[in-house]
């Protein structure tokens, strides 16, 4: 008969097993980001000798070499600048479209939504090369505004969705209430919908500024200043200018990366809720 | 008053509908218009020659084809490789385990951060042959050192390197998934099992799998559309195409706008490849819609 102690053994070896598993690959996912920042503070005399995860000598300095000499600093700033406007637009114009979904009657409703559905479902690979036809009639090409808008249409339909389907299931007594006390529609939007929307409206902050800070192929075809691009596209540039600064590189890589790091592991869950949300919506 | 009603109304979604039409409706229309002739981009006048360039994409265009294949052996790998880690390490983790919360943490790092620097942390890491790039340093160590070399100016490796790269971004996210599938399974049914009898196989084969299903599907399908559109790591991590042999469709696409200016082409190339894309996931659709009702 096998004893108690048998199985207790055989359940530590398992879970022994398991963490080692677990282990190993978390190690994977860090080691690159840890070379990464490691390398960016040695120098690039050393970068290719000194092997060691911790270097001799901190190079802070290549920070600051890497944010005005090697130009990151303005395109760290734009990427700033793109996120918060994108996002910013698309909270207020994706809040209102999303609340007359959910509430307001008009003719051609269903009808509009479903574009904005489909929209979020058809695969289009080759809109980028008619969107640069577009932008340059409109004189918008290699200007900030004209990435700000088409960012704001990427996050478009997948905000909507999001908050019809949180405006949908609110109780209409509060909105009630403030019609009967004169509140205008916009001013019920504003004041009742907006404020009670804060959990949903997080995860399509974070969902959106995600994207909008990782964003690649439109920035590539509608900046052709480096003043004006954000830092995805800059680090390429940057590479490709002269003999590389591998150090720098580094330092450029490290300050594009760690704010999207920092906010994740401060907001984790709700960039958890914008994932899951938006696989089911796909 | 009733019309006044539905002005006000219109005005909310009026911003809205104004962004969409103009950045999604128009250009989504100007792609099937601009698949039908050959321009340059720049000059005013455009050539009309019907269906010139889909015959072209599917009769005289070998890069073109070679650029799906690429990116098939991607996809491949990732549906293969790269689910089965992130279910097996989902179901690692869906039990009464210490330190879920951290691993779960750590293994969703990879998706969040950008294909271009994840494509250039790792570029930097293998072109360093015998430096950082430690598997190679692992061989040199156990006395191969021929089969230490870089494996992304390699032909023969590039691509599978790439693949491997696009999996170590994306494995988390379909980890994040399947755990949170997982979860849903109520845990009577596998106490219910236990006590028939079964063993961790069986329970696996005849509760887990069949449940997942639906779950499995929805990865599957958007890790078809991701890897298949997958582009910006290959920049990051080969510089480009390398001469077809990290090309992949949306490469193409780039390169016949910006390299060969043939603008038409370029359109007609996204259409062929969006319709590509739609005819798998109907595919991938339909055959999930079977399976549900074997199981």
């Amino acid at each position: 008969m096998k004893s108690a102690i048998y199985y207790k053994s055989k359940k530590i070896t398992l879970n022994v097993i398991i963490h080692l598993f677990l282990l190993s690959v978390a190690v994977t996912c860090i080691y690159p980001l840890l070379w990464m920042v490691v390398s960016s503070l040695k120098t690039q005399e050393t970068i290719f000798s000194d092997l060691s995860l911790i270097p001799r000598q901190f190079h802070f300095e290549n920070y600051l070499l890497a944010w005005k000499e090697g130009g990151f600093g303005k395109n760290f700033l734009n990427s700033i600048f793109y996120t918060v406007s994108v996002v910013g637009g698309i909270v207020i114009v994706a809040t209102m479209a999303a609340y007359a979904f959910a509430r307001l009657r008009f003719p051609g409703r269903n009808v509009l939504f479903i574009m904005f559905m489909a929209a979020m479902m058809i695969p289009i690979p080759g809109s980028f090369v008619a969107l640069y036809v577009l932008l340059n009639k409109l004189h918008l090409r290699n200007t900030p505004l004209g990435y700000i808008l088409c960012m704001i249409n990427v996050g478009l339909s997948t905000s909507i969705f999001l908050l019809k389907t949180f405006f949908d299931k609110m109780p209409k007594e509060l909105e009630d209430a403030a019609r009967i006390d004169g509140c205008s529609k916009l001013g019920i939007w504003w004041h009742v919908a907006l404020p009670l929307a804060k959990p949903v409206l997080a995860v399509v902050v974070v969902f959106n500024a995600l994207n909008v800070w990782n964003e690649y192929i439109l920035a590539l075809i509608i900046f052709d200043s480096r003043k004006f691009m954000p830092l995805q596209v800059a680090l390429q540039t940057f590479q490709g200018e002269f003999v590389t600064n591998y150090p720098l590189l580094m330092a450029g890589l490290t300050i594009t990366a760690l704010p999207i790091i920092v906010v994740y592991l401060l907001m984790q869950k709700y960039i958890v809720k914008g994932v899951t949300a938006g696989a089911v919506v796909g | 008053m009733r019309l006044k009603d539905t002005l006000e109304n219109y005005t909310f979604v009026l911003p809205a509908v104004l962004i969409f039409g103009i950045f999604y409706i128009i250009p989504f229309i100007w792609v099937f218009q601009l698949g039908l002739f050959e321009w340059d981009g720049i000059m005013p006048t455009k050539i009309f020659v019907g269906l010139e360039n889909f015959k072209e994409i599917f009769s005289a265009d070998p890069s073109w084809w070679q650029s799906m294949r690429n990116a098939g052996y991607i996809t491949l790998i990732a549906l293969t490789f790269q689910n089965a880690l992130a279910f097996l390490l989902a179901w690692a983790c869906d039990r009464e385990i210490k330190l879920k919360n951290f691993y779960r943490a750590i293994f969703f790092i990879p998706p969040i951060l950008s294909e271009i620097v994840v494509g250039m942390a790792w570029r930097f890491i293998i072109n360093d042959v015998d430096g950082a790039n430690i598997i190679n340093r692992g061989l040199i160590g156990i006395g191969l050192p021929q089969l230490a070399h870089n494996w992304l100016s390699d032909p023969k490796s590039a691509l599978t390197t790439v693949a491997l790269v696009h999996s170590w971004k994306g494995f988390g996210w379909g980890f994040l998934i399947f755990l949170a599938g997982l979860q849903t399974i109520p845990r009577e049914l596998y106490e219910a099992a236990r006590v028939d009898g079964a063993n961790a196989w069986q329970t696996f084969r005849k509760i887990t799998i069949p449940l997942m299903i639906p779950v499995i599907v929805l990865v599957a399908i958007l890790t078809i559309l991701g890897s298949m559109q997958a582009f910006a790591l290959i920049i990051g991590l080969v510089g480009g195409e390398f001469a077809g042999h990290t090309s992949v469709p949306v490469l193409r696409i780039l390169a016949s706008m910006r390299g060969s200016s043939r603008f038409g082409y370029a359109c007609a190339q996204g259409i062929t490849f969006g319709l590509i894309l739609v005819i798998i996931s109907f595919i991938q659709y339909r055959f999930s819609k079977k399976a549900r009702q074997m199981t």
